[in-house]
Parts: structure tokens; C-alpha cells; sequence
């Protein structure tokens, strides 16, 4: 045994990107799953978007309709993949995967937030998915690159933000029927009281209230400041990325006092 | 009298009102290999839980290398390597990855990290596979591969649970070879529970047998054959301690878990 002294904070640090690493290395020998996810955003913007701009006033201001929900798109397939991922750690559960890597010395919080980072890389494809399709339909895009890197790490942010609360439920439920159907059950409504796809302006007040709960609004808007031609937000980038960020520590807190439960 | 690595001293575990570990006590020196044997549902998973950090004890202590489980985890999780029952490498990397991640999560030196991937699988009879996907080994490689990767950072104590479940004998045989030579180069104390009385009488220094919890026996074979008379075999022991028949053994989730191991190992 060596026994080296590592600084807790370069060591959770390390310990996360390990987990990262791992996490990554095993997608690098499943490429389908990146196509097969691109298809939802596809039908997102190319039916739902394109008949609901015909289909008059949405009270989107100045921007067009499509442009409009363009970036509610990405912040809806980042949450759609991210959600489920906790079904990956049900898996390993029932392996003993989950086990050895709970008996080493890893902190607890860097397995989550591991875990977390890498489905944030994960769903950068769908970044580009949403920005091709886009740029095919004519929406007025941002190709600053500021602008570009915001976008980059508001999607890592927020696919950790999700697909830790989507661990949260695994650690929970601990079975893969019942974190389906959990998983079901909660996904439509975060995505419908946002203002992914409508503004907050034509939703009645007890949505709205709701609305402003969702982290998912903040994503949204962060990302809709970033994205667009002449973006602007409701209510401020500096507010969206700190929502967006304690909304992350808090889940990452409270998993790394729920993972261990999974090796019971 | 040589130096005890693991001291166990009334640790029980109880689930709401059923008690899955009584106030068991017991000690084991270092460079012991040791058995804990039981039938199913006799207490020897949660056991090796408690002892490996992942459940906390409802009351008593274990000290292993000196660390107390409940009140220095991590130091604890630093000195041993644990090997649960069911398949604990990903099918999906390659051998030499799924031990690249642990020696980074042990903090082996980085210069060292190679040197040790290289020796772990050379140790283990795994030199020629390791570019290859997991997925694609036998049961009997999956497994000396999870001992490789629990013993990276050499440590003082390996716990594992039913090491040679679902494997055929001649698998069986060289992952216990491996193991004793584990012990002879390294010092590395051994911690098992099995189902197979005969590997508990080929390898074991000294075994324990748990009944509904409880520790029914401890000795050495030849102890706790001469404790029931003379012309006595191992079986008879088993029956003897841990035989009065109990129809709680094992939870179907548990059963459905370790058969799907075995079909997976074999």
C-alpha cells in the first residue's frame, strides 16, 4: 500500500475524472445509441415546429416561432437523455459493479459527479444535431464562438444536472421497472412547464409559479440568450448559470448520500 | 502468535426485526486464508458487507488492518480489495482498461501504474488477453480478472464472496491456485464464503461456520472434524452446525442474482 498523501481537493477532483473516463470509454464502443438519439430533436423541429409556426401568434416577440423553440429542443433532448441515465446504475447494481467501485476508496460525491459529466459529454451530439437542423431551417444562429461555448457548457451543465436527479430516483426505486415508470411520469411534465416550447408569458399563473421552479426554464432561457441571433434573456445569464449550478451541487450532495444504498 | 488483521467483536445486523448477523465475534491473523461457510441465508453476504464498508453494522465493530469500519471507512476501504459474487468488471472496456481505472482510483503512482497493470495480469495468467474485450472471456478469466483488479494496490486483506460460483472445476482449480499464490507471494489474507466444502477443506487454514446468524463452529477442519468424534468428514460438520433445516435460505431476488451470475461466469 502506498502511502502517499492526496489533497482531498485535487483528489476528488482526479476522482471524477476517472469516473468520467470510465464512463466514456465504454461509449466508445457503442456508437448507435448517439444515432438512435438523434431522432426525437429530428421530429421535434421538423413536425412539431414547422406546424405550430404556421399555426399563428405564439407571442414569441420578435423571433420567429422556430427559432423560438430551437434551443427549447436541445434543452428538451438533454433532459430526455439525461433522465434515463440512471437506469445505467440500476444495471451495474445488479451486477456488482456498483459495489467494488463503493468498497474503494473513491469519494462518494465523485462517483455521482462522474457519472454526471459524462452523460453532459454524451449529449454534446445532440448539440449538434439540434445546430444542423437548425441551420437547415433557416433559424437566425449565434456562431459566435463565446456565444458557441456558453451553449457547449450549459449542455454539459444541464445533462449533469438531470441525469444526477435521474440517479437520485435509481438510488430510490433501485429496480429498472419501477425507475421506468417514475422516470415516465416525471419527464413530460418538466418539460411542459418550461417554457421550452411556449413562453411563460401565455401560461396561466399556476404554471408560470411552477415554471419558475423548473431548472429546465433556466436552461432554456440560458440557452436561448446564447443560441440565437440577437437573444436575450428573462432573466439574466448571471441567474440562469446560478440556478442551473446550486441546482447541480445540491443533487450531487444528495446522491452521494443516496449512492450507497445501492450496494445494500 | 502472528499478527491479527481482522477483528470482528459482536457485529450484528438486523433488517426491521429480523437479524441477519448475531453478535458475531471472531478474529483472523494475517496471511490466513479463511472460510465462512453457511447456508444460504446464514448471514455471510451481510457479513462480508459490513466488513467491507458497505452496510453499516446495527451494533458492534470490526477492526480490519487496524481500522475501524464504522469509524474510519476509507481507511478501511484503502487496505482491503473486495470481490463480490456477482461479475464486478465491464464487459464493454477491456481487461487492461477495467484495471487502468482502478489503479487510478487506488492513487497508484502514475509510474507505477503500468508495472502493476502489467504484473497483475501477468500474475493472474491474463498477459495475452488483456487487449481483448471482457466481453468476450471465459468465467474463469472474468474472475481472475476481478482478483487482479481488487488486489492492484497489494492490499493487506481480500474479501470475496463465493469466488468460484457457476465456474467448472478445472476454472474452479486455477482461481484458487492463483489465490494461494496470492497469499505466498504477497501476504494478502483471504476472506471467503463458499458453498463448496471441499474447497473449504483444500484451502482453508481455518473456517467458520454461520447458522441463522450466529457462528456455529470455528477451528480448523481437523479441529471441528475431531470435535463431533472420531471418523468424522467435513460434510458431517456442515450438517451438524449448520443442517437444522431452515427454509429462509436466500430471498428470490438473491437466488434469481447468483443464477444469473453462474450463467453468465459459465
Amino acid at each position: 500500500m502506498t502511502a502517499t498523501f492526496i489533497h482531498p481537493v485535487t483528489g476528488f477532483v482526479e476522482k471524477t475524472f476517472v469516473i468520467t473516463e470510465f464512463e466514456l470509454r465504454r461509449l466508445r464502443h457503442d456508437f448507435t445509441e448517439l444515432i438512435t438519439r438523434a431522432l426525437q430533436p429530428a421530429l421535434w423541429l421538423l413536425i412539431f415546429g414547422q406546424v405550430f409556426a404556421r399555426g399563428g401568434d405564439m407571442h414569441t416577440g420578435s423571433i420567429p416561432y422556430l427559432d423560438f423553440i430551437a434551443p427549447g429542443i436541445l434543452a428538451q433532448s438533454v433532459l430526455f437523455v439525461a433522465i434515463f441515465y440512471g437506469i445505467n446504475v440500476i444495471w451495474e447494481r445488479d451486477l456488482g459493479i456498483v459495489q467494488k467501485f463503493l468498497a474503494s476508496p473513491t469519494p462518494r460525491a465523485a462517483l455521482v459527479l462522474g457519472k454526471g459529466f459524462s452523460a453532459g459529454i454524451r449529449t454534446l451530439s445532440q448539440a449538434v444535431i439540434v445546430y444542423s437542423l437548425s441551420a437547415l431551417l433557416g433559424v437566425k444562429l449565434n456562431w459566435n464562438p463565446l456565444a458557441l461555448l456558453n451553449v457547449l457548457i450549459l449542455v454539459v451543465l444541464a445533462a449533469t444536472l438531470f441525469s444526477t436527479f435521474s440517479l437520485i430516483i435509481a438510488c430510490i426505486v433501485k429496480t429498472r421497472e419501477r425507475f421506468m415508470g417514475v422516470g415516465q411520469v416525471l419527464t413530460m411534465p418538466l418539460f411542459f412547464a418550461s417554457n421550452a416550447i411556449y413562453p411563460t408569458a401565455i401560461m396561466p399563473g399556476w404554471l408560470k409559479a411552477i415554471s419558475h421552479l423548473n431548472p429546465l426554464t433556466y436552461v432554456v432561457d440560458a440557452l436561448r440568450t446564447c443560441m440565437l441571433e440577437g437573444g436575450s434573456s428573462s432573466f439574466g445569464l448571471g441567474v440562469d448559470y446560478a440556478v442551473i449550478l446550486s441546482a447541480t451541487i445540491i443533487l450531487v450532495l444528495i446522491g452521494a448520500r443516496l449512492y450507497p444504498r445501492l450496494a445494500i | 502468535m502472528s499478527e491479527v488483521v481482522l477483528e470482528i467483536n459482536a457485529l450484528t445486523r438486523r433488517f426491521g426485526t429480523f437479524t441477519a448477523v448475531n453478535t458475531l465475534t471472531l478474529s483472523v491473523n494475517a496471511g490466513e486464508i479463511f472460510g465462512l461457510l453457511g447456508s444460504n441465508g446464514a448471514g455471510k453476504t451481510t457479513t462480508i458487507k459490513m466488513l467491507t464498508t458497505l452496510l453499516p453494522p446495527t451494533s458492534g465493530e470490526a477492526r480490519v488492518a487496524g481500522c475501524s469500519i464504522t469509524k474510519q471507512p476509507v481507511d478501511v476501504r484503502r487496505a482491503i480489495g473486495y470481490v463480490p459474487q456477482a461479475v464486478s468488471v465491464d464487459g464493454s472496456l477491456t481487461g487492461y482498461e477495467n484495471l487502468l481505472i482502478f489503479a487510478k482510483l487506488y492513487d497508484l503512482p502514475r509510474r507505477q501504474q503500468q508495472a502493476r497493470i502489467s504484473e497483475a495480469l501477468e500474475f493472474m495468467g491474463l498477459t495475452a488477453d488483456g487487449g481483448r474485450m471482457v466481453g468476450q472471456y471465459s468465467g474463469g478469466m472474468v474472475r481472475r480478472l476481478e482478483i487482479a483488479q481488487s488486489t492492484l494496490h497489494r492490499p493487506r486483506m481480500l474479501f470475496l464472496d463465493e469466488p468460484t460460483v457457476g465456474l467448472d472445476p478445472i476454472a474452479r482449480d486455477a482461481v484458487w491456485k492463483h489465490l494461494v499464490d496470492l497469499r505466498d507471494s504477497y501476504g494478502t489474507t483471504l476472506f471467503f464464503t463458499t458453498h463448496y466444502l471441499e474447497e473449504a477443506e483444500a484451502h482453508c487454514d481455518r473456517l467458520a461456520i454461520m447458522h441463522l446468524g450466529k457462528l456455529a463452529a470455528l477451528g480448523t477442519c481437523k479441529e471441528l472434524e475431531a470435535s463431533l468424534g472420531s471418523g468424522h468428514t467435513l460434510n458431517d460438520v456442515f450438517v451438524h452446525y449448520a443442517g437444522t433445516a431452515t427454509d429462509s435460505g436466500g430471498t428470490f431476488r438473491s437466488m434469481s442474482a447468483e443464477r444469473a451470475t453462474a450463467e453468465r461466469l459459465g
